[in-house]
C-alpha cells in the first residue's frame, strides 16, 4: 500500500501544479501511515528536488519519445510501472494532461476517480474526497469505494509543505508501445504565466470599451506577475483570445488573487472565479453584483483608479 | 447510408478512398448530458445529500451543445452522408433535453434508461452503447457544468482502448484523419490521430446555434430509443454536499486612494 504520484513535466522542468500533487500526496502516505512516490514519464534534471516536497522515490522512464504526450501510452505505462510499485492511491493534477490519463486509468484500473478535489481525503470513516462541483458554487463530498483510488488535485488549492529531503530515483524499464496521436506542434504563448497556475490574476470586462485600452490591465498584471483574464462578453465580441475567458463556461480558476476591472459580475463569472482567496473589484456602477463577492472593491473609473494603483505598486516595489 | 465493418483497418482504408473523392462517411456519437441551467440556484436537500431541484431549469450541458453538438452538425452539412446519433444517460426527464438535441440537427437519439450513478458508470454504459454502433468518432463536452468531472471522454476511451484527445478547440478532418488543435496550460497543441477517436469539446470548436420551427417540428418524429442499462456497479458515491463559506463583505476603498487599496492588498491580506 504506498501513494504515487503523476508528476507532469514540459521541456524538463517540473511544473508547479505537479508539486502541488506531491506535497499533497506526501500528505495523504503520511495520514495512511505509508510513503509516497512519484513518477516521471520523460526527462528532467529536477527530479531530485522532489524530495523536498515528501517524496522518498522516483520512479523516472526517461525516453525521447514520451516528450510528445499521447494518454493512452501514457496510462498503459503508468499501470505497468505499477505492477511492481504496487500503488493503491494516485494522485494528479487536474490540468488537460491529469484529465486525459486519470480517467482512462481510472477504467483500467477499476478505480474509482474523484477530479477537481480541493482538500486532503477524510480517511476517518472510508476514504472521502472533497471536490468543486457547480463550477465553484459548491462542493461535494464524495466516497471512493474501490480498492485502488484516483485523486485529481486542483491546481492551487492545498498550501504546499516543504521538507528537506533528496528523492532517490529509480529507472524504470517498460516496453514504450507506440502512440496512436501524432504531436505536430505545441505553441506556447510567449512571456505570458498560465491562467491555471497564476497566484495574481488581473481580469477584464465590458466596463473597459474596447480592446485598445487593455493597456492597464496588462500594464498591471505585468507589475505583479499575474496572468489576465477576461469576462466572456469581451471574449465572445473577440476583444481578447476565449482562453482568456474565465467563468463557468470557460476557465475556473483559484488565484491567491483576483482583480476584476470593469466586470459586473454575472452569476456565471462568479462561478468561475469565486474560489479565489483575494478578490478584488474596481467598477463605476456601486450596484454591480461583483462587489457583493469581493474582499475589497473601489468604485470608480478603472481608467483613473487603475493608473494609480500601477504607481502604488510601483512605489511599494521600490520601498521593499 | 451506414457502414457496418468490423475492421477498424478496413474501415479506414475505404474512409481514405471516399474522402478523396471528396465524400465523407462517418458515424459520429455525441453524448449529451442534462445540467440545471447557469443561472440556476444551488441548494441541497435530503441533509445536503441531494441536490435541489426545485425552480431548476434544466438544459443541455452548455459544452455538449454549443461545441461537440454544433460542431458535428457541421461536419454533416460539409460532408451530408455522415451520420449523426445521440446518447443520453438518464430518466424520462432527460427526453426534453434530447427532443432540443434532435431539433438542433442530431438524427437518432439513444437513451440508457438510468439515473446517473457515477462517472465510471455513465461512461460504461455509452462504452457499450459505442462498442455496438461502430461509432468512428465520439464527441464529448470538455465537463458537464455541475459534476466539472471532465472524466467521460477518457473513460470511454479507455473501455474502447482508442486514442482521446481532450480540450479542443478546433476539429477537422484531414486524409482520413482527425487534425484536432487542442487548449492545454499556457497554449495550444496540434495533433493528428486516426479514427476511431474519442474528442472532448471546449469554446472554439463552434458557435452555438438556436433550433428553427423546421428543426422542432422535424425532432418529434425522430427516433428515440430506449435502451435499459448493463449491470455495473459505480465506483464512488456522494456523501454530502456544502455550500463555500459567506464572504464577510467588502471592504470598499475611496476612488481618489487607490494607494490605500494598495496597502492591504499587501500589509492585510498579504496579496501582493
Amino acid at each position: 500500500m504506498s501513494v504515487l504520484i503523476f508528476i507532469d513535466i514540459a521541456e524538463g522542468k517540473i511544473k508547479k501544479a505537479s508539486f502541488e500533487a506531491a506535497s499533497y500526496g506526501a500528505e495523504i502516505a503520511q495520514q495512511l501511515g505509508t510513503s509516497a512516490s512519484a513518477i516521471v514519464l520523460g526527462k528532467s534534471d529536477e527530479l531530485s528536488t522532489l524530495g523536498n516536497y515528501g517524496i522518498s522515490k522516483v520512479y523516472n522512464l526517461s525516453n525521447e519519445s514520451l516528450h510528445h504526450f499521447d494518454a493512452q501510452v501514457f496510462t498503459k505505462l503508468i499501470a505497468d510501472a505499477n505492477e511492481t510499485i504496487g500503488a493503491n492511491v494516485f494522485v494528479f493534477s487536474n490540468t488537460t494532461t491529469g484529465k486525459s490519463i486519470a480517467p482512462r486509468l481510472s477504467v483500467r484500473l477499476k478505480a474509482g476517480l474523484v477530479s477537481g478535489a480541493v482538500d486532503l481525503p477524510d480517511t476517518t470513516n472510508g476514504f472521502v474526497v472533497k471536490k468543486s462541483v457547480f463550477s465553484g458554487k459548491a462542493f461535494a463530498h464524495i466516497a471512493i469505494n474501490s480498492e485502488i483510488k484516483i485523486i485529481a488535485l486542483n491546481p492551487n488549492s492545498i498550501s504546499v509543505i516543504k521538507t528537506e529531503g533528496v528523492a532517490e530515483i529509480v529507472d524504470l524499464n517498460l516496453e514504450i508501445p507506440t502512440a496512436k496521436i501524432a504531436v505536430q506542434a505545441v505553441n506556447k504563448i510567449i512571456g505570458d504565466v498560465p491562467l491555471s497556475e497564476a497566484d495574481i490574476v488581473v481580469s477584464g470586462g465590458r466596463g473597459l470599451k474596447g480592446p485598445e485600452n487593455w493597456g492597464i490591465v496588462t500594464d498591471l498584471a505585468k507589475l505583479l506577475g499575474a496572468a489576465t483574464a477576461c469576462s466572456r462578453p469581451v471574449s465572445d465580441i473577440h476583444w481578447r483570445p476565449h482562453h482568456e475567458h474565465v467563468g463557468q463556461t470557460g476557465l475556473a480558476i483559484a488565484p491567491n488573487l483576483y482583480i476584476a476591472i470593469g466586470i459586473s459580475g454575472a452569476i456565471q463569472h462568479l462561478a468561475g472565479v469565486n474560489r479565489s482567496k483575494t478578490i478584488v473589484v474596481i467598477n463605476k456602477d456601486p450596484e454591480a453584483p461583483f462587489f457583493k463577492a469581493a474582499d475589497y472593491g473601489i468604485v470608480g473609473d478603472a481608467f483613473e483608479v487603475v493608473p494609480k494603483m500601477i504607481d502604488a505598486i510601483k512605489k511599494l516595489k521600490e520601498s521593499v | 447510408m451506414e457502414l457496418y465493418l468490423q475492421s477498424i483497418s478496413v474501415l479506414n482504408y475505404f474512409r481514405n478512398k471516399i474522402y478523396k473523392n471528396n465524400y465523407l462517411i462517418m458515424k459520429i456519437l455525441i453524448c449529451i448530458s442534462k445540467t440545471p441551467d447557469t443561472t440556476s440556484k444551488i441548494a441541497f436537500t435530503d441533509n445536503n445529500s441531494k441536490f435541489s431541484t426545485d425552480g431548476v431549469q434544466w438544459i443541455i450541458n452548455p459544452y455538449d451543445e454549443w461545441y461537440a453538438l454544433v460542431r458535428a452538425i457541421e461536419i454533416k452539412e460539409a460532408y451530408p452522408s455522415t451520420v449523426l446519433h445521440l446518447v443520453n444517460v438518464g430518466g424520462v426527464e432527460s427526453e426534453p433535453i434530447i427532443r432540443k438535441a434532435l431539433a438542433l440537427g442530431g438524427e437518432e437519439a439513444i437513451r440508457v434508461n438510468s439515473d446517473v450513478a457515477d462517472s465510471f458508470y455513465v461512461a460504461s454504459q455509452i462504452a457499450h452503447i459505442a462498442k455496438e454502433g461502430y461509432y468512428d468518432l465520439i464527441f464529448t463536452g470538455k465537463e458537464t457544468i455541475d459534476y466539472n468531472g471532465s472524466s467521460i471522454g477518457g473513460m470511454i476511451a479507455e473501455f474502447l482502448d482508442i486514442p482521446f484527445i481532450s480540450h479542443a478547440v478546433k476539429f477537422d478532418i484531414s486524409d482520413g484523419n482527425a487534425l484536432v488543435v487542442r487548449e492545454i496550460e499556457g497554449g495550444e497543441e496540434i495533433d493528428s490521430a486516426p479514427f476511431p477517436l474519442v474528442v472532448s469539446c471546449q469554446k472554439g470548436m463552434a458557435e452555438q446555434r438556436i433550433p428553427n420551427m423546421k428543426g422542432i417540428m422535424g425532432s418529434r418524429t425522430k427516433p428515440l430509443k430506449v435502451v435499459e442499462p448493463i449491470e455495473i456497479s459505480p465506483l464512488t458515491s456522494v456523501v454530502s454536499f456544502d455550500l463555500p463559506p459567506a464572504k464577510a463583505g467588502v471592504k470598499l476603498v475611496s476612488a481618489d486612494h487607490p494607494e490605500e487599496l494598495v496597502r492591504l492588498l499587501n500589509e492585510e491580506a498579504k496579496a501582493i
